[in-house]
């Protein structure tokens, strides 16, 4: 009987803080046990693999430049709950690193260490206005949701 | 994180090399050395340091 490698594919589209510290948590864990790893970041999550840490006007006119102002870059993904204009996020940084828990940052660091295969939706790129230029270079490849689904195919799909 | 930060750099080092790791009580002293051991790396040993610190030793 032939034995299939472990494959997860996790589907990041939340842009919140905690959300994507989820995300990367089991993306680095599942990597590091030898699990094929494959995120697909949507519309919000998109704002995890801009190469723009910061805010910044990403975008191809004046509302998408907009948008990705208000998005914020990886810096400035908020918490899903007391984000309190931006003082959650600050805080449980504060307490991760207090804690030895990696960061935002690092986990991303550690996934592409890792090799983890990164994609962004094409579709939330085109509604967005933003480019594969505005990517940092891991990212794979720009896929539709048909890629994906055939990609993921065999191991286990999560939505983040 | 700790296993992942492990991998890391038991990637980094050569076959036959040693690698010193130190983590805490609990989790991560209790999946760490099966984890490793999973993956095809010897643990040579497992010993308290102080505190909750413990260390761990794998050979690549």
């Amino acid at each position: 009987m032939e034995e299939q490698k472990k494959k997860i594919s996790l589907i990041a589209f939340s842009g919140d803080f905690d959300k994507l510290t989820a995300v990367f948590t089991l993306a680095t864990g599942a990597a590091a046990s030898g699990y094929e790893v494959n995120i697909f970041f949507t519309f919000w999550g998109l704002d995890a693999i801009k190469t723009e840490k910061g805010r910044a006007f990403l975008g191809k006119n004046w509302l998408t430049k907009l948008f990705g102002f208000m998005m914020g870059g990886l810096s400035n993904t908020p918490t899903t709950r007391f984000n309190f204009f931006g003082i959650g996020p600050r805080i449980f940084r504060y307490l991760m690193k207090k804690n030895n828990v990696a960061t935002l940052e690092e986990l991303v660091d550690a996934a592409n260490a890792l090799g983890i295969n990164l994609y962004a939706c094409e579709m939330a790129m085109h509604v967005l206005g933003l480019e594969k230029k505005d990517f940092i270079h891991e990212v794979k490849d720009v896929l539709g949701v048909n890629t994906f689904l055939e990609l993921s195919e065999g191991g286990r799909t999560l939505f983040i | 994180m700790t296993f992942v930060k492990t991998k890391l750099k038991l990637a980094q080092i050569a076959d036959g090399d040693t690698l010193e790791v130190l983590l805490t009580e609990g989790e991560p002293l209790n999946n760490l050395p099966k984890s490793a051991k999973e993956q095809g790396y010897q643990v040579l040993s497992v010993s308290h340091v102080e505190g909750n610190v413990h260390k761990v030793i794998i050979q690549k």
